[in-house]
């Protein structure tokens, strides 16, 4: 008994390592206690990552829950301060890994706007952020309800998720060379163009994906288990989102069509046709369905997108004319999944003595960005994913700050779960779909 | 060339000489003696476009003429306005700017925080970035104090969404939110020495704790000689 027993400043703490529950029982028994503090994670498979939280329970109601965040804390944001404007990239899209693709877009938009250069970006690349962001989106909800599944102990949605998941990998794998962390998105525009092939890849996943999201539809949408486990479960309102900054699916679930795509349109998003779903339940299954529907709408977007990309944006530069800021863009992915460029070698190794003076410049000192302060917005899966970018005009960020809205909408977790069932604990956060590192950055 | 003719130009800080930042090395571009200066910490005039001026109007009105006292400087620049308000109003401008109907940004983005060293007497910047989704709209509150005296009020009563990006900002730049219901750390371990995004704050350089036990810096591991 002596390995459970053990007085702390709140009380006497009970040790449970799994097979002693019995145990536990005894000791418990008779005891005047009523309240139960649980300490739920960071280790625990069904809170998503390196989530802690911490429940006072009343019999099976949760009376209190506290959040403890920061496991994950990388120090990205101070990195950044050290590297280059452009290598900025391959930091920043390690921060929310479900969206690596968004986090990218955000920051090089930031840096965009200090530069001044937001309009001069290559349409064709604006295409290719957008149709990458979708396919990302895709693969995010994906994500988020596969996993949600197999934390209320159904496997098949998560395998159903991973596997649609894998396509939009593959795809993204094929165009970057990485399945993740893909540094794709560059200040100025993307680093490579599409590969040979790319636009057929992508339509045999606008092929399949259709039917795999209507068998994600078919399996859950009216499933009995699913619906008693998430209807009018972990509810939040409009007053209760805007209180607390949450946007994304979880507003939408409350009624407000808010997407930046549409009120703030950026990349070109107001010249795509798409519909900005939402639910009036502000509940639990309200932001499945938004979710769902919002790949529905991402597969329209895509389709569009590469509609121009094979048509009317078919060939041009994916890289800003500026040659003090774009770094060389004409890529071609060789089979190491490196971007390399025979012609330019060529000419900056035996062609021009100045060229490579200006290539070694551009990669190793990186370009100067004028001094001053920007804010770029992108709707990410999870909601307004923010980039606010501090210049000093040197060739490093003076600060980066992202505004990431899993670490805002987590906040929501004890609004969403004090007076709830213990149970429910579990699908409020997974309905919040935070991502770790996204939240500590 | 005397200065006395010209018009009262303000002073420029020095932000650095020299082509690379260097100095009484090797540069040898013929770039030594370029001297780069920052830009002067100066008020944009009106008008400032869009619906900069429509906010910076209806703000004015809300806070019942005071305007002055309250905003130090309007800053428009890249298309984004940005309000220095002082910290002991900074309540009144943020209350005015989610409640008044004309203004009305229910939302808000969250508390970032800025060192800037050389600013002497405001170098902790907090900068909060506000959204109006009535009238589609944002807008910029940049809010400073001296880092010898880290306070500026807490702005959780108005955006409680500010709770944990408040407690980031303390975490991060030891900005003291006054009024904050639990200010206490929130990336870093509750026991941790310093608030690393500050510029005086090293990159690295800091041993590894974990139950007792002490791992060196990886830049301080191994020694190779």
């Amino acid at each position: 008994m002596s390995a459970f027993d053990d007085e702390a400043t709140e009380g006497t703490v009970y040790t449970v390592s799994g097979n002693d529950w019995s145990e536990l029982l005894e000791t418990l028994t008779g005891q005047q206690d009523e309240q139960l503090v649980i300490n739920m994670g960071p280790q625990h498979p069904s809170t998503h990552g390196v989530l802690r939280l911490v429940l006072n329970l009343d019999g099976e109601t949760v009376t209190e829950a506290r959040t403890v965040i920061g496991y994950l804390h990388t120090g990205i944001e101070k990195n950044l301060e050290f590297r280059t404007w452009t290598q900025g990239t391959t930091f920043v899209t390690r921060m929310d890994y479900l969206a690596p693709i968004f986090n990218e877009t955000a920051y090089c938009m930031g840096v965009e706007k200090l530069l001044g250069i937001t309009d001069q970006v290559p349409e064709r690349a604006q295409a290719i952020r957008v149709m990458m962001m979708e396919l990302t989106r895709i693969s995010s909800h994906m994500v988020a309800i596969g996993t949600f599944g197999m934390e209320l102990g159904a496997t098949t949605p998560f395998l159903f998720g991973s596997r649609e998941r894998e396509m939009v990998l593959d795809v993204m794998e094929y165009i970057t060379g990485l399945r993740m962390n893909m540094a794709y998105v560059r200040p100025g525009g993307v680093s490579v163009d599409l590969p040979a092939g790319a636009v057929d890849k992508v339509g045999e996943l606008l092929k399949v994906m259709p039917g795999r999201i209507k068998d994600m539809r078919k399996m859950l949408d009216a499933n009995p288990v699913y619906l008693a486990r998430t209807k009018d479960v972990a509810y939040l309102d409009l007053t209760g989102c805007m209180a607390l900054g949450v946007t994304g699916p979880m507003l939408r679930a409350a009624g407000l069509p808010w997407d930046l795509r549409k009120s703030q349109p950026y990349c070109g998003y107001e010249t795509y046709e798409f519909d900005v779903p939402t639910e009036k339940s502000a509940d639990v299954y309200g932001r499945y369905l938004v979710r769902v529907a919002e790949m529905e709408e991402s597969l329209k977007i895509i389709e569009q997108a590469l509609d121009r990309l094979s048509g009317p944006l078919k060939s041009g530069r994916v890289m800003v004319d500026d040659k003090k800021i774009g770094w060389p863009a004409q890529l071609a992915l060789g089979p190491d999944g490196l971007g390399n460029s025979p012609d330019h070698i060529a000419h900056i190794m035996s062609g021009s003595m100045e060229a490579l003076i200006h290539h070694f410049k551009l990669v190793t000192e990186g370009f100067r960005v004028p001094a001053g302060q920007a804010y770029a917005s992108v709707e990410s899966p999870r909601g307004e994913l923010g980039a606010h970018v501090v210049s000093d005009g040197g060739t490093r960020p003076y600060r980066v700050h992202f505004r990431d809205p899993s670490f805002t909408n987590l906040q929501a977790m004890p609004a969403t779960c004090e007076g709830g069932m213990v149970a429910d604990v579990i699908s409020a956060v997974a309905s919040i779909d935070p991502v770790m590192g996204g939240v500590d950055r | 060339m005397s200065t006395e003719n010209l018009p009262e130009v303000p002073e420029e800080p020095i932000a650095r000489l020299g082509m690379f930042g260097t100095s009484g090395t090797g540069d040898t571009s013929g770039y030594g003696r370029l001297v780069v200066r920052r830009k002067p910490e100066l008020s944009t005039p009106r008008p400032y476009g869009g619906y900069f001026d429509t906010v910076a109007d209806e703000l004015e009105r809300a806070l019942g003429g005071d305007f002055a006292d309250a905003v130090e400087r309007v800053v428009v620049d890249r298309g984004e306005l940005t309000f220095h308000v002082r910290r002991e109003r900074l309540l009144d401008v943020v209350r005015a700017l989610r409640d008044d109907a004309a203004l009305r940004f229910e939302l808000s983005l969250g508390v970032s925080g800025v060192h800037y060293p050389h600013l002497a007497g405001q170098e902790l910047h907090a900068v909060i970035h506000l959204c109006s989704i009535t009238h589609n709209r944002r807008l910029r509150v940049e809010v400073s104090c001296p880092d010898d005296d880290r306070h500026i009020p807490s702005t959780v009563s108005v955006y409680p969404t500010h709770d944990w990006h408040e407690r980031e900002t303390w975490d991060f730049f030891g900005i003291v939110f006054d009024g904050h219901p639990a200010l206490t750390r929130i990336m870093m371990p509750d026991d941790w020495d310093g608030h690393p995004q500050r510029k005086d704050y090293p990159l690295g350089g800091i041993p590894v704790e974990y139950r007792g036990a002490e791992i060196p810096a990886p830049d301080q591991r191994r020694s190779y000689t």
